[in-house]
């Protein structure tokens, strides 16, 4: 399982790259959602198959669902691209990329540091473990979700209600535009 | 021949058991395109496809070679990656679901205990086959088909899942083969008939089958997301969707009606007939319903089928409290 482990590792990390180095936004979302799969399959090479499926079918399967959609839409063309590829420069990213690379050198040494005979024990995590974790010691934590999903919920309803005053469209009399 | 462990032995029939599933579900798919043709003829008074061959038989063969031979066309305009990618995830997903599907008691490809989310997950994927395909085309057609199929298709996954969760509940595992075990006695059609109903009402539009088939609509949207494609990438989309047929027909038989069980008849038999009726029947629904307007599609699918799966696990889960020994 640890070579599924490394491998899954380095697609994700390398189509994560690809999504940051690609011009084309509706390519970028295509390494964005490798890269999802790939973090699905670390969590299936490390024993947690529950969590694995979920994010493939949450995040790669409906939140990326509607990026894709929202980028179609807008219907960005090639001016896009040639403003991604003039964002590229290296006078851009060079200077948080050593930053960012000065953070990684500081994660290495704590993991190198930690205990490194740690392997993958081959255990599964079966959904009813992940049930009874969820709803014992973490409830609270699940109540609090729910509670900002049904706020998220009622934001939504709120912004996509018609207008009172608009007269209603043949979307709601359903009369006509079968023709 | 000390190499020959029963280890290596066993690994090899399994493997022979998935590629034999696997071309299996492609040929099924297949076939269903002209048997689909010829009952639609008879329900509609007429004889449909019968000069090749004796009765028609050979009418599949005919059409695969007029696929294979016909010219493989990619637009100009069109984004050559994603357009020659989308129909491989279309034809991918759909079959990577088929591992598992409990055939019998010993045949099938895999045993996972997070196998009802597998399917979920594969079938979230198969929504960006539409999707770039879609776009890829550069047609205005096709986009529009693309955005209408996925629109329906994140609409009707929320309550498919949540259809099938009943099922779980009653059953406690995600595991295909956990289910029809614990189908030995009553069948889930019985004390989970709306979960039935509404996820054969989902399976039909994840799957764009008629009359849930709006990201195609001839008549306003000229074939929809699959217009600008031709011979076998045409043929991949095509098949895609009879596999998804036979895909869906395959899990009402394991999830509602009790899999392999059966009396008198071996597992397989009994799979293969059920399967069967619930393949003809999605060609029934096509022979006898109209297409309703997007908007209602979505309407339906939001306000009447959500609620319902949800008072539905509700109860479920109430029963299973009341009845359970805690």
């Amino acid at each position: 399982m640890e070579i599924a482990f490394y491998l899954s590792g380095l697609v994700a990390v390398l189509a994560t790259l690809g999504v940051i180095t690609n011009a084309n936004p509706v390519h970028a979302l295509l390494y964005l959602i490798v890269s999802l799969i790939a973090v699905a399959m670390v969590f299936f090479s490390l024993g947690a198959p529950f969590a694995g499926a979920l994010e493939i079918i949450v995040y790669a399967g409906a939140i990326m669902v509607l990026f894709v959609f929202v980028v179609m839409m807008l219907n960005l063309g090639e001016g896009v691209a040639a403003q991604e590829r003039a964002w590229l420069k290296p006078r851009t990213w060079l200077g948080p990329a050593v930053l960012a690379a000065a953070l990684l050198l500081v994660l290495i040494a704590t993991l190198w540091r930690g205990d490194i005979g740690l392997v993958i024990q081959g255990e599964t995590l079966t959904a009813k473990m992940v049930g009874i974790t969820l709803f014992g010691p973490w409830l609270i934590v699940v109540e609090l979700a729910a509670m900002l999903l049904l706020a998220a919920l009622v934001t939504a309803s709120h912004v996509g209600r018609m207008a009172p005053d608009k007269p209603a469209t043949n979307r709601e009399t359903g009369a006509r535009g079968d023709a | 021949m000390n190499w020959l462990t029963p280890q290596v032995v066993a690994a090899i029939v399994a493997m022979l058991q998935a590629v034999v599933i696997l071309l299996a579900a492609v040929l099924l798919g297949a076939v269903m395109t002209v048997v689909e043709r010829r009952l639609l003829g008879l329900w509609q008074d007429r004889y449909g496809p019968n000069r090749v061959g004796p009765f028609g038989t050979l009418q599949l063969v005919a059409d695969m070679i007029k696929i294979f031979f016909k010219e493989d066309w990619i637009p100009p305009f069109a984004d050559r990656t994603l357009f020659v990618l989308a129909p491989g995830i279309a034809m991918a997903s759909l079959l990577l679901s088929f591992m598992i599907i409990p055939i019998t008691p010993t045949w099938g490809v895999s045993d996972m205990n997070v196998g009802l989310l597998f399917f979920f997950a594969m079938a979230g994927i198969n929504v960006y086959a539409v999707l770039f395909g879609g776009w890829a085309s550069g047609n205005k057609y096709a986009l529009i088909g693309a955005m209408r199929a996925s629109a329906q298709t994140l609409s009707y996954e929320v309550f498919m899942g949540l259809a099938l969760m009943g099922v779980v509940a009653t059953t406690g595992s995600f595991n295909m083969r956990d289910i029809v075990d614990a189908q030995q006695g009553m069948w889930f059609i019985i004390p989970q008939f709306f979960g039935f109903c509404t996820f054969v009402i989902a399976g039909i539009a994840v799957t764009h089958r008629h009359p849930f088939d709006q990201p195609e609509a001839e008549q306003e949207l000229a074939d929809g997301y699959h217009v600008e494609y031709s011979s076998m990438k045409f043929g991949m989309f095509f098949i895609g969707e009879y596999v998804g047929m036979v895909l869906i027909s395959a899990l009402l038989v394991t999830l509602f009606f009790g899999g392999w069980h059966g009396p008198w008849l071996p597992p397989f038999v009994w799979f293969a007939l059920k399967t069967g009726i619930f393949l003809v029947l999605f060609i029934l629904l096509r022979a006898s319903l109209p297409r309703p307007r997007y908007d209602r599609v979505m309407s339906f699918g939001w306000k009447i089928c959500l609620p319902l799966t949800l008072i539905n696990l509700l109860v479920t889960g109430a029963v299973i409290l009341l009845a359970g020994p805690a």
